[in-house]
């Protein structure tokens, strides 16, 4: 499993792109996805609300479980995946790219973030 | 390494089988058991429709045999087990002397005065202590055999013919839950005609030692078929489409088998007293009188998925409790089964929610079970 180098990730599972004017996608890792199982729902934060870092801002059903969606940088939502709303499954098939969750105008953002390198090592424990 | 204190879970003949294909494995019963290989949902729809293959082995055998056998197990279950002609198995409980369900048992009459009974894993040492102590007086032995036998399932539609080219047997002419010892792949086996999943299929108690040979011959044959592995999440997904109860779950010690809906299981007419028999004598007086809770499906008209122990809500109040629930990968939309108040528990019956973290979300009331297949 490999995680792209230029994410940042939440130790809650969580990864976030570089910001590009302001904004920021969201979304969970291949490592969480795997954990889940299959997603069969998800509950994203609504466009305009505000999202703070280390707070549930949403939800993820798999058969098995729910698991809350922690926010990893704090802001105001911009814009959610659709295609994952009506398709969860995205979320397991490509969490890094068609799976993202949501987009955040960042505000703050917590300082400690994990590199790819350092992501890696916090689930190989 | 640190020590701890937890118990050490037990691991299946087929464990490391089971690590080398990637499977995600959990806790279930004191056992190491793999959850799902892939996807669960995959798993759930190659059962449906082609075949899956399954490492129960976690499941508590106990032999019952001698003279007196069938008139131990007749005082120890519910059931009837004197119809149980030889070859054929019969599903059936344990209940306590209060008429509370200790088990749900699969018994397969295996010869003329032996009998397999096969128990919960998370219940088989109740079980087996609850028969060993009810064999006093019979002319019968009551003997743990969970580590004389791996158990193997192969379920759905293409099972049949993932078999047959691997047995000399007569599985065409084996019924629905009959039995009967072979070969499969070299293998000697008690092949029967269960499972607990809703399709056709079989399961293959071996020797632990023939495991490992069985299931890979099994996976070779059935990989035209479409067969693959499946984990314990498809199962439980299974069986809830199938609307087949659970232990810990649908039931347990609280509840007689009428409060259940299983009052069916129970046979007052068989010869002998039963341990339970006056309790549910009395049980089974109440529910037709005036039934308390009862046990019905539940469709989502949303996409949020009921849990065990979620509140069911009607009229402002809490008139039930989910035992199952599940993304139904065949109906594609969650299912749960739950106990509720009989006013609400006609099919058809709307104005029912499920309390899902604090948001009512809308079900229907339907008949179980979910999903029946076309024979």
């Amino acid at each position: 499993m490999s995680n792209p180098e230029q994410l940042r990730y939440s130790k809650e599972h969580e990864w976030v792109s570089p910001v590009e004017d302001g904004v920021a996608t969201v979304g969970i890792t291949e490592f969480a996805a795997n954990a889940l199982g299959d997603v069969v729902y998800a509950q994203l934060p609504e466009v305009g609300s505000t999202v703070t870092a280390g707070e549930a801002c949403g939800e993820l059903e798999s058969t098995k479980s729910v698991s809350d969606l922690y926010a990893p940088v704090s802001g105001e939502v911009t814009e959610i995946n659709e295609d994952v709303v009506n398709d969860p499954s995205l979320v397991n098939s490509a969490p890094f790219e068609a799976g993202w969750l949501f987009k955040v105008r960042v505000t703050s953002e917590p300082d400690d973030l994990l590199s790819a390198d350092e992501y890696a090592a916090h689930t190989a424990d | 390494m640190s020590s701890t204190d937890a118990p050490r879970l037990r691991r299946t003949p087929l464990d490391a089988l089971h690590r080398s294909l990637g499977a995600t494995m959990t806790d279930f019963a004191g056992w190491e058991m793999p959850l799902r290989y892939g996807s669960e949902r995959e798993e759930h729809l190659a059962v449906r429709t082609r075949a899956g293959l399954f490492d129960l082995s976690h499941m508590g055998e106990i032999t019952v045999t001698g003279p007196q056998a069938v008139a131990l197990l007749n005082y120890a279950l519910v059931g009837n087990i004197a119809t149980v002609g030889p070859g054929r198995a019969r599903y059936t409980m344990i209940c306590r002397a209060d008429g509370g369900i200790l088990d749900d048992l699969i018994v397969y009459r295996t010869g003329e005065h032996e009998y397999l009974v096969v128990a919960n894993a998370s219940n088989a040492q109740a079980v087996l202590d609850a028969l060993t102590e009810r064999a006093a007086g019979f002319d019968a032995e009551v003997r743990d055999d969970r580590d004389a036998y791996a158990l193997l399932a192969v379920q759905g539609p293409e099972a049949l013919a993932v078999l047959k080219p691997l047995t000399d047997a007569d599985l065409d002419g084996l019924k629905y839950y009959a039995a009967l010892s072979g070969t499969v792949a070299g293998v000697p086996a008690l092949i029967a005609r269960t499972g607990y999943t809703g399709e056709d299929g079989f399961e293959l108690f071996v020797a632990p030692g023939d495991a490992e040979r069985l299931w890979q011959a099994l996976t070779e044959a059935g990989a035209p078929a479409g067969l693959v592995p499946c984990g314990l999440s498809c199962r439980d997904t299974l069986r809830l489409e199938a609307g087949m109860p659970l232990y810990g779950n649908e039931l347990s010690t609280a509840l007689t088998p009428f409060d259940a809906g299983f009052g069916r299981v129970v046979k007052f007419d068989k010869e002998g007293d039963f341990v339970g028999r006056e309790a549910l004598l009395a049980a089974a007086e109440r529910v037709a009188a005036e039934p308390s809770r009862v046990l019905v499906g539940l469709v989502a008209q949303g996409r949020r998925v009921p849990r065990a122990g979620y509140s069911v809500v009607a009229d402002g109040k809490v008139i039930g409790e989910v035992t199952s629930g599940a993304p139904s990968p065949t109906l594609g939309k969650p299912i749960a089964m739950a106990y509720v108040d009989a006013a609400y528990a006609a099919p058809g019956t709307t104005g029912v929610a499920v309390d899902i973290r604090g948001s009512h979300e809308p079900y229907e009331v339907v008949a179980l079970p979910f999903y029946k297949r076309q024979k």
